[in-house]
C-alpha cells in the first residue's frame, strides 16, 4: 500500500498551478482525504501531484453579491463552523455534519469533495440541489460550470484535463427558504446507504417551492422538483421511486435502499418545512 | 502496611509512554532495513504455470526476487502443523511461498526485497504470473457438496470429524415429551488488530546469531520455529515482541510464512530486512474465524429442562489447518455453558475452503457455540411460553455441584471440569441490573409512542488459563529497582500494571519500583504465549510464586543481618523490619547488596558488598545451598483450566421503517474470580463487548463465489467506531478459583463471547420472528421482515 512514484509540485500562484497541471497525467491535491487512499492502493497513479494548499487566493469563505463563495482550500471544518454559511446557506452545514469524522474534516476540503464528484458525497447533492456554480480555471482561461452540467457520472465531472476548480458559489437562501439533510449510514460518518437533501420555500404560509436531491442511489445526485406532489405521500413516493435506480451490494439490497429513500424523502421535507418556519420566525 | 494494590483500580503503568507517542511498534524499528513486499495470489484456486520477472529486474533499488524454487532446506518444506489432534485426519499446511498451487486469494507467491517498500511494491507490479485458474470452493455449502477439492488428496474437503457423547442423547430426545430442531449460522469475521503483523530480522554474520522482532503473541514460539526452519541452534536465535498493537488471536499463529522468510532473507543477504503487513494483506493473507453452521435437535420436559441435546455442526477452516482444529473443539465443549442437559451428543466436521485460513479469534469458537445454545434455550422458552431466564435457571449447574465434571475432554486434552461459579447468583444480579422483571412496562411505554424495543439475554462459561505453563522471574537490584520478567507477550492488556501489582503486594514494595518485561526471549526463554485468557492466570501466578521466593530469601538474609528470626520480619515499602520494632530494619536494596558478595567496588553500594566489608569468614561467601543475587524464578503449571463465566443482557430499539438497531442499554455480569485490577478487567470487557457488537451487527467477510473478498478494507469491512458502541454497565461477581494460588480466572475474551447470542435474542424479542443467522444488517433484517410478512 505505497503509491507508485510521482512528482510533487507546490505552485505559488494560480497560473503556475495551471501550467503544472498541463503536464500529462497530473492531478490536483487538495485535502488528500480521497486521493491519498486511491494512490496508496494504486487505483490511481498520477505522474504529477499539484498541491494547491499554498494558494492563498483559494482560501476563505465570502459573500459575493447574492452568492456565497467557498474557496477550494477551505476545510470542511471551517465551512461547518463558519457563521456566513450558517446564515446564508444552512444546508451546507446540515449536510456537513454527516461528512466523515473530525480528523478527516480538518483536512478534507468541501470544494474538493465536489470536484471529486462522489455520488455518495453529501456536498455533491447540496451543490446539485442548489444549482451551485463551479468556478474553473484552465489553459483556456476561466469558466463557470453549473452543478447540473458538472456531475457527469460516479467520480466523473465535466472538468477537462488541466483544469482547476478555484471555488464554488452557492445561491444565498433568504429566510423564506428552509432546508434539511438526512441520511442512513451503517456507521457514524460513513458514506450513506441513501440520503436526501430537501429545499422548500414558504411565502406567506404557502409552499412555493419544494425540491430534493437524493444521493448514494445513482451515479450522480438525483434532483427532483416535488412541489406538485409533496403533500401527497403516495404520489410523492411514486414519483421519486420512478427516478432512482439503486444497486444491491454487500451492504444493502436495492429494495432496502428504495425503502430508505421513501422514509428519508418524507423526513427531509418535513424537516425542511420546519426549518423554513423557524428561519422566518 | 504498604497499601495493597491487588484489587485496586491502579492506572496503567504503560499508558504515559503509549499515549505520548513513545510506543515502539514493529514498523517503528529498523528504518535502515531492506523492505520486503509480496506478490500474492489474485485467484482462490489456481496452478501456477509461470513466473516471469524479466520486466522487474532493472528496477533501481531491487535487491532480490524469490519464489518457491529459491527456498532452501527446511524453509522449502511445508509449514508446521502446530496442534495435531486425533480427529484431524487430513491436516494440511501451506509453504512459505506457494509451491505450484495457490489455495486462496492472498497466498504469497513471490517475495521481493528492495531498498524500500515503495520500490519493492513497484517490482511486485512488474512480475507476471500466469495461472491455470481452477474452480474454487467457497462457503460451507460448497465445501460439503465437494464438486471441487481444495486439496486433491483430501476427500470431500473434510479435514476433521469428531463425535462426542455423554449419555444417549438421541434416545433421550426421542423419548422426550417435547422436541425442537433449529438450524443456526454464524458468518466469518476476523481479529482486525490495529497493527497488522510484522517481522524485522538482523543477522550477525560474525557471531552467526539471529535477532528478530515480530509483532507476535508468542516470541518463544516464533523463536523455536525459526531456529528449526533455519537450522540454527536455539541459543543463536532471540525473538522480541516490541509494543504490539493488538492481536486478538491472529498473532498466536506461528510461524507465519513471513516469520520464516524475513529471517531467512536477512541471513542470506547479510542485511537487516523488515516487512510490515498492510491492511489489505491482513484481510487476505492473515486469518479469519467464526464461520459455522449448526443443526440442533433438543428434547425437553414441561418445565423446560433439557433431556437431550444433539448438535451437528460444520466448521469452515479455510485453506489450511496450521493451528489444528482448536475452534470446533472449543465450540463442541464450551457450547453447554452454564447448563447441564441430561445427555449431550456433538458431532462436527471441519471443512477446507479456498479462503483465508482460520485460527482462534478472541472468543475462539465460543461465540458460535453460545449462539447455538442460547438460541436453543430461547426457542424452548418460546415453545413452552416461559420466561427466557426461567428456562435458563432451571437448566443451570448449581453452586453446590461445583466442581462439575461435564464428561468431556477440553481443548488442553484434560477433563472438562468447572472449578467454580454461581450461575443463579449471576443471573439474579443481571436481572436486577437490567430491570428484567419490569421490562414489559418499559415495552408498553415505548409502544405507546410507536416505538419497538426488545430485550435479550445470553450466558456463557469460558475455560481460561490453559496450560501447559508460564514462568516468572523477579529480581531486586541494589538500587531498589525490581525487575520482573515473564515470557508471554503483551498486546495492550496492561500486563506491566497487573503483574507489578502482584509483585508489589507479594514483596511489600511500592508499585513504582516494579518494572515488567514481557515477550523477550533474552529475558525469559521459557513460555507459551498470550491467548485463551491465560496471561493473568498463568504468568500472574508464576510471578507471584517467584516473588514469594524472593521474599523468603530477603527475609532470611535480613534475619542474618539483623540477627533475628526471619519469621519476626515483614517488608513494608521496600524496608525489611522487625514486626512491632521498626527501629530494627534494613532496606530491601541493601539486602540485595548483601545477597551478592563482590570483589570489586564500582560504587558505594558495591563497596558495601565487597569481601572485606561483609561476611562470616567461617562460611563460604555464598553458602552451599544458595545462589548470589536477590532473585527468584518459578513456574505455574495448572492441573486444569479454570472456568470464568458471565451473563449479558441488552435492550435495543429497532426503527420501524429502516430496521436500524439502536442499543439502549448493555449490561454485563462477569465472574473472573479475584480481580487484580477492576479497571483493567472492565477495559477488557468493554473491548470485548465492542467486538461482540461488531460481530453481531457490523462485521463479516463478504466473499463472492469466485473467492474474492469484496470488503478487504475498513471502508467496507464495517468495524464499528466508538460512536456505534454502547456504554457498558458491568457488575462483578467474584467466585475465586480454587485451582491457583491467587484465585483468579481469565477475563480477556469474555466480553465478546455472547455478542451474537444476546443480540439475536433481543431482535427476536422485538420483532417476534426467529433469528437464526448472525451477523444481521438493517437491510437483512428489513428483508427478513418482508419475507415473514409474505409468509404469514
Ligand atoms: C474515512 C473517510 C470517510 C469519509 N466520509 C465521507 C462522507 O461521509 N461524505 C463525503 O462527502 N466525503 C467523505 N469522505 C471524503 C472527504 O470528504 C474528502 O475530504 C473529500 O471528498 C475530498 O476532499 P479533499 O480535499 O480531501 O480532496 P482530495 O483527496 O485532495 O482530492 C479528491 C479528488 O478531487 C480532485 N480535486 C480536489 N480539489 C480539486 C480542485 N480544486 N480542482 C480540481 N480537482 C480537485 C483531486 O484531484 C482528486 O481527484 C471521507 C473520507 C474518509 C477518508
Amino acid at each position: 500500500m505505497k503509491p507508485s512514484r510521482f512528482q510533487y509540485v507546490r505552485p505559488a500562484s494560480i497560473p503556475e498551478a495551471v501550467v503544472a497541471l498541463q503536464r500529462q497525467n497530473s492531478k490536483v491535491l487538495a485535502g488528500g482525504q480521497s486521493l491519498t487512499p486511491l494512490l496508496s492502493m494504486r487505483l490511481a497513479a498520477p505522474e504529477v501531484l499539484v498541491d494547491i494548499n499554498g494558494l492563498s487566493e483559494l482560501a476563505g469563505i465570502e459573500l459575493r453579491g447574492s452568492e456565497l463563495w467557498i474557496g477550494a482550500i477551505a476545510r470542511h471544518q471551517e465551512v461547518l463552523t463558519h457563521p456566513l454559511v450558517g446564515t446564508h446557506v444552512p444546508l451546507i452545514q446540515q449536510a456537513l455534519t454527516y461528512v466523515a469524522h473530525p480528523v478527516i474534516r480538518n483536512r478534507g476540503t468541501s470544494v474538493g469533495s465536489i470536484a471529486h464528484a462522489d455520488p455518495a458525497g453529501e456536498l455533491t447533492a447540496v451543490a446539485a440541489l442548489l444549482g451551485a456554480r463551479i468556478h474553473v480555471v484552465g489553459p483556456h482561461g476561466v469558466r463557470d460550470i453549473l452543478a447540473n452540467d458538472f456531475f457527469v457520472g460516479p467520480l466523473e465531472s465535466s472538468l477537462t484535463h488541466g483544469e482547476l476548480v478555484t471555488g464554488v458559489s452557492f445561491p444565498v437562501l433568504d429566510s423564506s427558504w428552509g432546508s434539511s439533510c438526512v441520511e442512513v449510514a451503517r456507521r457514524h460518518g460513513d458514506y450513506a446507504l441513501a440520503g436526501v437533501c430537501a429545499l422548500v420555500q414558504i411565502v406567506e404560509g404557502r409552499l412555493t417551492a419544494a425540491s430534493i436531491a437524493i444521493f448514494s442511489v445513482a451515479g450522480t445526485p438525483v434532483v427532483i422538483d416535488v412541489l406538485d406532489v409533496c403533500t401527497e405521500n403516495e404520489k410523492l413516493n411514486l414519483k421519486v421511486q420512478s427516478l432512482i435506480d439503486p444497486d444491491t451490494d454487500i451492504h444493502a439490497t436495492a429494495d432496502y435502499r428504495r425503502q430508505l429513500v421513501k422514509t428519508l424523502v418524507a423526513q427531509a421535507l418535513t424537516e425542511a418545512r420546519s426549518n423554513a418556519e423557524s428561519r422566518t420566525s | 502496611m504498604t497499601t495493597k494494590s491487588f484489587g485496586e483500580p491502579i492506572l496503567r503503568k504503560e499508558d504515559p509512554r503509549l499515549v505520548s507517542g513513545q510506543g515502539r511498534y514493529l514498523d517503528d524499528l529498523g528504518h535502515e532495513a531492506l523492505a520486503a513486499a509480496f506478490l500474492r495470489s489474485p485467484h482462490a484456486s489456481a496452478r501456477i504455470l509461470d513466473i516471469d520477472v524479466t520486466d522487474a529486474l532493472d528496477v533501481p533499488g531491487l535487491i532480490g526476487i524469490y519464489t518457491y524454487e529459491d527456498l532452501e532446506g527446511r524453509v522449502a518444506e511445508p509449514l508446521p502443523l502446530l496442534i495435531p489432534h486425533p480427529a484431524l485426519l487430513n491436516g494440511r499446511t501451506g509453504y512459505p511461498l506457494a509451491n505450484e498451487f495457490v489455495r486462496h486469494v492472498g497466498e504469497a507467491i513471490v517475495m521481493v526485497i528492495a531498498e524500500d517498500r515503495y520500490i519493492a511494491e513497484d517490482v511486485v507490479e512488474l512480475i507476471k504470473v500466469s495461472y491455470d485458474v481452477l474452480q474454487p470452493v467457497v462457503g460451507i455449502q460448497n465445501a460439503k457438496a465437494a464438486h471441487n477439492a481444495v486439496h486433491p488428496s483430501v476427500p470431500n474437503n473434510v479435514s476433521a470429524h469428531s463425535v462426542k457423547e455423554v449419555g444417549d442423547a438421541r434416545a433421550m430426545i426421542k423419548a422426550a415429551p417435547h422436541k425442537l430442531s433449529l438450524d443456526l449460522f454464524i458468518e466469518r469475521s476476523a481479529c482486525s488488530p490495529l497493527e497488522g503483523k510484522g517481522v524485522y530480522a538482523i543477522w550477525e554474520e560474525d557471531s552467526q546469531e539471529l535477532r528478530l522482532w515480530s509483532s507476535t503473541q508468542t516470541s518463544t514460539g516464533v523463536r523455536a520455529a525459526v531456529a528449526a526452519k533455519l537450522d540454527l541452534p536455539l541459543q543463536k536465535v532471540e525473538c522480541i515482541a516490541p509494543d504490539v498493537g493488538g492481536g486478538f488471536g491472529v498473532k498466536i499463529m506461528h510461524p507465519w510464512p513471513e516469520e520464516v522468510l524475513i529471517p531467512w532473507a536477512a541471513r542470506k543477504l547479510n542485511r537487516p530486512v523488515k516487512w510490515s503487513e498492510d491492511r489489505r494483506e491482513h484481510f487476505i493473507s492473515s486469518a479469519h474465524e467464526r464461520a459455522q453452521e449448526h443443526h440442533i435437535e433438543v428434547g425437553f420436559d414441561e418445565e423446560g429442562r433439557i433431556l437431550g441435546l444433539d448438535v451437528t455442526f460444520f466448521h469452515d477452516n479455510g485453506a489450511y489447518t496450521p493451528y489444528g482444529i482448536i475452534i470446533p473443539l472449543i465450540t463442541s465443549t464450551q457450547l453447554l455453558g452454564p447448563y447441564k442437559p441430561a445427555s449431550y451428543r456433538v458431532e462436527f466436521t471441519s471443512l477446507f475452503t479456498n479462503t483465508v485460513l482460520v485460527i482462534p479469534y478472541r472468543g475462539a469458537g465460543r461465540p458460535q457455540g453460545v449462539f447455538a445454545m442460547e438460541r436453543t434455550v430461547d426457542a424452548i422458552a418460546k415453545y413452552l411460553r416461559l420466561d427466557r431466564t426461567v428456562v435458563r435457571e432451571r437448566n443451570f449447574i448449581q453452586p453446590d455441584e461445583m466442581p462439575y465434571d461435564l464428561g468431556l475432554i477440553f481443548q488442553d486434552g484434560r477433563p472438562l471440569e468447572y472449578d467454580s461459579g454461581n450461575f443463579p447468583a449471576s443471573m439474579a444480579m443481571l436481572k436486577e441490573m437490567v430491570g428484567w422483571d419490569n421490562f414489559e412496562t418499559m415495552r408498553s411505554e415505548y409502544a405507546a409512542q410507536g416505538r419497538k424495543i426488545g430485550i435479550g439475554v445470553a450466558c456463557y462459561v469460558e475455560g481460561t488459563g490453559v496450560g501447559p505453563y508460564e514462568g516468572g522471574f523477579v529480581q531486586v537490584e541494589t538500587s531498589g529497582r525490581i525487575n520482573v520478567a515473564t515470557g508471554l507477550t503483551s498486546q495492550g492488556q496492561g500486563h506491566q500494571t497487573v503483574f507489578a501489582q502482584i509483585v508489589a503486594d507479594e514483596l511489600g514494595v511500592p508499585i513504582e519500583d516494579v518494572f515488567v518485561t514481557t515477550g523477550d526471549t533474552r529475558r525469559f526463554p521459557y513460555a507459551v504465549g498470550t491467548f485463551a485468557s491465560r496471561a493473568a492466570v498463568m504468568s500472574g501466578n508464576a510471578i507471584a510464586l517467584a516473588a514469594r521466593q524472593v521474599r523468603d530469601k530477603a527475609l532470611r538474609l535480613a534475619g542474618e543481618a539483623l540477627e533475628c528470626d526471619p519469621h519476626d520480619l515483614e517488608i513494608v515499602d521496600g524496608i525489611v523490619r522487625v514486626k512491632g520494632d521498626h527501629t530494627k530494619s534494613i532496606a530491601l536494596k541493601t539486602v540485595a547488596v548483601l545477597s551478592n558478595p563482590l570483589r570489586y567496588a564500582f560504587d558505594e553500594s558495591a563497596k558495601a558488598a565487597t569481601q572485606f566489608a561483609v561476611g562470616d569468614t567461617s562460611k563460604p561467601p555464598v553458602p552451599e545451598d544458595q545462589e548470589p543475587g536477590l532473585e527468584g524464578k518459578d513456574y505455574y503449571s495448572p492441573m486444569a483450566s479454570t472456568f470464568a463465566n458471565g451473563m449479558h443482557a441488552v435492550i435495543i430499539e429497532i426503527l420501524p421503517d429502516t430496521a436500524e438497531v439502536k442499543i439502549l442499554r448493555y449490561v454485563v455480569v462477569h465472574d473472573c474470580g479475584r480481580v487484580i485490577n477492576p479497571m483493567i478487567v472492565e477495559g477488557q470487557i468493554h473491548g470485548g463487548v465492542a467486538q461482540g457488537v461488531a460481530g453481531a451487527l457490523f462485521e463479516r467477510m463478504a466473499y463472492d463465489e469466485s473467492g474474492q473478498l469484496q470488503n478487504a478494507s475498513f471502508m467496507d469491512f464495517l468495524m464499528p467506531y466508538a460512536t456505534e458502541i454502547p456504554t457498558v454497565e458491568a457488575g462483578h461477581l467474584e467466585t475465586p478459583s480454587p485451582l491457583n494460588p491467587l484465585g483468579i480466572k481469565g477475563a480477556g475474551e469474555a466480553g465478546v463471547i455472547p455478542g451474537s447470542a444476546v443480540f439475536a435474542s433481543a431482535i427476536e424479542d422485538a420483532e417476534g420472528f426467529e433469528i437464526r443467522r448472525m451477523p444481521i444488517s438493517p437491510s437483512e433484517l428489513w428483508e427478513l421482515r418482508r419475507t415473514m410478512k409474505e409468509n404469514a
